[in-house]
C-alpha cells in the first residue's frame, strides 16, 4: 500500500494513489499484487507434479493438463480419478463441477470489461483462478479511473500461469530430487495473504454478515466433494449479505418514515 | 499420450474454458439488473472467506481449535494486524514470521 494511501482521511476506504495508469505500469502492478499468491501455489504446483507422475500420467499429459486445463483443483482430482481408473466422462463432469465457481467469478468481473475487445476476454477468461480474480476485483473497484485497469488483470494472470508451468516442469524433470514442499509452510502464505485482502474490506454490516455465513457455512460443507463447498459457502456468504443489506435499507428506510 | 489422455485434456480443457469465457463474454455484453449487481460485491469477500478459513481451522483435514494449529493461531493474529494496519504486506510478512516462529515452537 502507498503512503497517500495510509494518509486518506478515510480510513478503510482504499485510495489507490498510482498515479501512473500507463500499460506497462498497470502490467507489472498486477504482477507484484500477485505475487505472494504465487509464492502460495509454488508447493501445490509441485505437488501436482509428483501427483500427476505417481498416478501413471505422462509427462506430456500432465504438461498439457497445466497449459490447457489450468485450473489447479481439477487437475489433482482428474490425476486421483485417473490413477483409479475412472471413465473419461467422469473425469470431464468432475472437472466441470469441480471449476463450477469459476462462471461467479466471470459473472463478477464481466461489468468492468464492457469496453473490452473478444480477445481480450478470450485471453483473460482462459487464465481465470481464484487468486487472480481476488487479486483483479480490488482493482476493478478501486475508485480511480484508469483506463488500463485489464493490463494489471492481464500481469495477474501472467505471473500465475507462467509459476503453474514452471512448477509443473520442475517436479516433472526432476522428480523426486526436490523435495516435497508439502511441509514448508509456504501454503500458509495464500492464507496470509487473503487475510490481509479481507479484513480491510469489512466495511459495512452486511458485508460482516456475509463473511460470517461464509466462513461458518465453509466449516458445516467441508465435506462436500469437488470444491462445491467453497461454491455453496460463498452462495451462502452472498444471500445472507443480500438479506442483511434488504433488512438494512429497510430500517433507515423505516427510520426515515418515522421522522 | 494416449487418445483417451488427448481426449481427458481435451474434454477437461473444454468444460473449464466454458465455465470461464462464455459467462464473461455474454454477461459483459448486457446491463445486469440492480439487484445482481448488488450481490456481486459479496462475492469476493464470501470467496476469501470460505477459502480462509476451513485453511486455518482445518489445515490437516479435521476441525483442529488449538494452541498447537499454527495455521489457526497465526491466522488470527495475522487478522488483527490486518484490521489494526490495513496494510497488505506488513501482513502478509509479520503473518509469516509468526507462523514460522509458532510452528518452529509447537
Amino acid at each position: 500500500m502507498t503512503k497517500q494511501a495510509v494518509l486518506s482521511p478515510q480510513p478503510g476506504v482504499q485510495t489507490v494513489a498510482r498515479h501512473d495508469t500507463s500499460r506497462s505500469a498497470e502490467f507489472w502492478a498486477g504482477v507484484r499484487a500477485t505475487i505472494p499468491l504465487v509464492v502460495g501455489a509454488i508447493p501445490f504446483g509441485i505437488i501436482f507434479g509428483a501427483v500427476a507422475v505417481s498416478s501413471g500420467l505422462g509427462a506430456g499429459t500432465a504438461a498439457a493438463m497445466s497449459a490447457f486445463v489450468f485450473a489447479g483443483s481439477s487437475q489433482f482430482i482428474a490425476a486421483g480419478l485417473y490413477a483409479s481408473g475412472a471413465g473419461l466422462m467422469i473425469i470431464i463432469l468432475t472437472t466441470f463441477i469441480v471449476n463450477l465457481r469459476h462462471s461467479l467469478y466471470s459473472v463478477s468481473l464481466a461489468p468492468y470489461m464492457r469496453h473490452l475487445p473478444h480477445r481480450w476476454l478470450l485471453i483473460l477468461g482462459f487464465t481465470l483462478t481464484d487468486e487472480t480474480f481476488l487479486v483483479v476485483s480490488q482493482r476493478y473497484t478501486a475508485p480511480d479511473a484508469s483506463p488500463n485497469k485489464h493490463w494489471f488483470h492481464f500481469g495477474s494472470a501472467a505471473i500465475m500461469y507462467t509459476n503453474w508451468q514452471l512448477c509443473t516442469w520442475i517436479r516433472i524433470l526432476a522428480g523426486s530430487a526436490v523435495a516435497n514442499p508439502e511441509n514448508w509452510g509456504l501454503d500458509f502464505a495464500l492464507v496470509v495473504t487473503f487475510i490481509g485482502m479481507l479484513m480491510p474490506g469489512i466495511r459495512s454490516r452486511p458485508i460482516l454478515v456475509s463473511v460470517l455465513a461464509a466462513g461458518i457455512a465453509s466449516l458445516v460443507l467441508a465435506g462436500l466433494p469437488n470444491r462445491l463447498g467453497l461454491l455453496a459457502a460463498t452462495l451462502a456468504g452472498v444471500v445472507f449479505g443480500l438479506i442483511a443489506e434488504i433488512l438494512k435499507n429497510r430500517h433507515i428506510a423505516g427510520n426515515r418514515a418515522d421522522a | 499420450m494416449s487418445t483417451y489422455e488427448i481426449l481427458m485434456v481435451a474434454g477437461m480443457m473444454a468444460v473449464t474454458f466454458g465455465v470461464r469465457y462464455p459467462v464473461l463474454a455474454l454477461v459483459s455484453r448486457v446491463h445486469l439488473p440492480e439487484p445482481v449487481m448488488a450481490a456481486l460485491k459479496f462475492i469476493p469477500p464470501a470467496v476469501l472467506t470460505a477459502i480462509i478459513v476451513p485453511a486455518m481451522v482445518m489445515p490437516a483435514g479435521q476441525i483442529d481449535i488449538s494452541l498447537t494449529n499454527a495455521y489457526l493461531v497465526a491466522g488470527i493474529i495475522s487478522a488483527v494486524i490486518a484490521w489494526r494496519t490495513r496494510n497488505l504486506l506488513a501482513t502478509i510478512v509479520l503473518g509469516m514470521v509468526i507462523f514460522l516462529i509458532w510452528r518452529w515452537f509447537f
